[in-house]
């Protein structure tokens, strides 16, 4: 087999301004949709739905739901489905809460505000949720249990087990240090932020160009400069206007003199500091890139895909697709497990009812952004997409006033609507 | 008569399937079965739907787990539990389903379960698609779409990038599950000359067909099956299409009473 016999690469065909610059025409609507319906709220609201205070509210509490939907791109990719995220979620949060305000301050003796129980915690409850997670992905992948009925039977199983553990009672005040987790107690200011924002800018575009040099060195075609500019500037301009918008949302005044005066300090007069960006937040992103990489990079990714396509072809091509479906679940567990983190911290305690009906929610938001329940076909970016859209839709019409009943009725109408006008776009683009 | 020298002189056979069987559910679909293959040979398997050619075949391949019997390659008594440990012993399998996987494209295909890595363990997608560009520029010059999910592709590509599958990893012994049976002329024509070509590199390939006249112009030997039992294994140049076929219907070895 000689060089001289390989398959001729085409000339890149010259075409509109969007076919240039190969982007997503999926991701475009989607952002389209979620653009119009920020902006249509904000209308509606006189303008308070776009204030820095409302989108970091937004952010902060999209973070929860977000990081599960990632982790339901991968179990719905693979043709299971997890409808024990939201009862994982209250068990893992229900061990840590335990853990840290009974068992390690009193039972182990280490003492109320010690330093190392935030991390000891953490390292519980991430054990926890993913050996959960991994359990139930065995019953799956093994002994052959539908993941329907698994994580159904894990629904009821977890819920309740959070339940017993806490004999129902909401358990608080959390360890200080474990709050930084949960959105306005830890956020990195803005000195951080810009600092972080100018990190992820130049490593975005350090993987662009890496991505165009690979394709070069094998004589692929590749974007035109001026397109992959363009592209690197979008991505740069988002990322900083993000981290301007949550630098501009203030720590309230009253809340900056208590700071201080935590501090033994007097506020300077006029000091206006901004939130930055939260903790809750950089770990969403974090996942977002390592499950990005996980999907496009990594062979777990390549088989997860491969077995949502054709279960048949995986297994007879050697992937082991039993330990790929444990392995799926327990990688759902620590991310559930992750979500109790941000989402006790948030509360500041951990509460019976937390976590409820998440399940719905997770599916809806992985859905919602482009996830075939099918298998086979699903994005990151699409799940974190259709949390966001969710999100928005639901403290928008809460900011609105519409009744309560409505607002789920709508947020049915939509899922419904979003999966109806994703089956036409398939469809018209020829994929399956 | 024998046309294949590695067999006249009484070399060890690449594969000997001995006295396997298997049964699903009580009924044995391959009842006590030899059959064996040698380097640059092709054995023809033939039979009915349901005579257990493809039941035989994947004991080989380790989709299926053989309940008796032994399997040897060059001589040695082998284990193969799945298609992991039929792959370490190249042996390769084109099923007839081609078991692609719809929504990746042709290189995702071709490497799956054994992709090209980078120095860092991520997966090297360029390195891939310009191997499968160099692989298809000798199976089958039209193709071109490299960047769709197979499910795009006509019939005949889909049957390519399996092929191509099969053969990229220095197969030494071949399994083709009815590799015609989705193709036109031009391909199927393609097909044979490709088998000829890996005959010649001293490739043994199985050839599961119900095209008798296919078998009569591809095959050396060709090993008939019926109800899960071998009818017999006879050298190609010494039968008519007639007798093949009597085999096939009738369960009767040339020169026999029908059973």
């Amino acid at each position: 087999m000689t060089d001289a016999t390989s398959q001729p690469i085409p000339e890149r065909q010259k075409g509109n301004l969007f076919q240039q610059l190969e982007l997503d025409l999926r991701l475009l609507g989607m952002i389209g949709a979620f653009v119009i319906l920020c902006i249509g709220f904000n209308i509606l609201t006189d303008g308070r739905f776009l204030t820095p205070r409302n989108i970091f509210n937004l952010t902060i509490q999209t973070v929860s739901v977000a990081i599960m939907a990632c982790g339901m791109v991968f179990v719905i990719v693979n043709r299971h489905i997890d409808l024990s995220v939201g009862a994982l979620l209250a068990t893992t949060s229900a061990i840590m809460a335990v853990t840290q305000t009974q068992i390690l301050p009193h039972t182990l003796g280490l003492g109320l505000g010690n330093p190392a129980i935030w991390l000891i915690t953490l390292v519980v409850g991430l054990t926890a949720g993913t050996l959960i997670g991994a359990f139930q992905g065995w019953m799956v992948g093994y002994l052959s249990i539908p993941a329907f009925i698994v994580t159904l039977g894990g629904f009821l199983v977890w819920r309740n087990v959070a339940w017993y553990l806490t004999d129902g009672q909401t358990i608080g005040p959390l360890d200080g240090t474990f709050l930084i987790f949960g959105g306005t107690n830890g956020t990195l200011g803005e000195t951080t932020s810009w600092l972080l924002a100018a990190l992820a800018a130049a490593l975005a575009i350090w993987g662009l160009w890496g991505a165009r040099r690979a394709k070069a060195g094998h004589g692929f075609p590749v974007k035109p400069a001026w397109a992959e500019a363009t592209l690197c500037a979008i991505t740069a301009g988002a990322i900083f206007g993000f981290i301007w918008i949550l630098n501009s949302y203030h720590i309230p005044k009253r809340r900056l003199e208590r700071m201080f005066e935590a501090r033994g300090e007097t506020m300077p007069e006029g000091l206006e500091v901004g939130y930055g960006l939260p903790v809750s937040v950089l770990i969403l992103i974090t996942v977002a890139v390592v499950m990005t990489i996980i999907a496009r990079r990594t062979r777990f990714g390549r088989y997860i895909f491969a077995t949502g396509g054709n279960p048949d072809a995986a297994e007879l091509s050697g992937i082991n697709t039993r330990r790929l479906t444990v392995k799926i679940f327990a990688l759902m567990g620590f991310l559930c497990a992750l979500s109790a983190v941000i989402a006790s911290a948030r509360l500041s305690n951990h509460s019976n009812d937390i976590g409820t009906l998440d399940e719905l929610r997770v599916i809806a938001a992985a859905v919602i952004g482009g996830t075939a329940l099918s298998g086979g076909f699903g994005t990151i970016y699409g799940a974190i997409l259709g949390a966001l859209i969710m999100q928005a839709l639901q403290s928008g019409m809460a900011m609105v006033g519409v009744d309560a009943p409505f607002q789920n009725i709508v947020v049915g109408t939509v899922l419904v609507l979003a999966v109806l006008i994703d089956i036409i776009y398939r469809k018209r683009v020829g994929a399956k | 008569m024998t046309r294949n020298p590695k067999r006249a002189a009484g070399d060890t056979p690449l594969v000997e399937m001995d006295d396997v069987s298997i049964s699903f559910g009580g009924i044995k679909a391959v009842d006590h079965v030899s059959v064996d293959l040698y380097p640059g040979e092709v054995v023809g398997l033939l039979g009915h739907n349901g005579a257990g050619k493809s039941t035989l075949i994947k004991m080989l391949s380790g989709a299926y787990q053989k309940e008796t019997g032994e399997i040897r390659v060059n001589g040695q008594t082998v284990d193969i539990q799945n298609p992991r440990d039929a792959r370490a012993l190249n042996i390769e399998t084109i099923y007839q389903t081609l078991a692609l996987a719809d929504n990746l494209d042709a290189a995702s295909n071709l490497f799956l379960g054994r992709e090209l890595v980078t120095p860092l363990g991520l997966v090297d997608d360029s390195a891939m698609e310009a191997e499968c560009r160099k692989i298809m520029g000798r199976l089958n010059p039209n193709f071109q779409k490299f960047n769709e999910p197979v499910s795009a592709l006509s019939g005949g590509q889909r049957q390519s990038v399996a092929i191509a599958r099969a053969v990229y990893f220095n197969a030494k012994v071949l399994i083709m599950d009815e590799p015609t049976a989705a193709l036109g002329p031009h391909e199927t024509q393609m097909v044979a000359e490709l088998i000829q070509q890996l005959k010649a590199d001293g490739i043994g390939i199985f050839l599961i067909d119900h095209d008798v006249h296919a078998v009569m112009e591809l095959c050396d030997r060709a090993s008939v099956m019926k109800n899960g039992e071998l009818v017999g294994t006879v050298e190609i140049d010494d039968v008519t299409d007639d007798d093949l076929l009597s085999m096939i219907i009738l369960g009767k070895k040339p020169g026999e009473e029908a059973a």
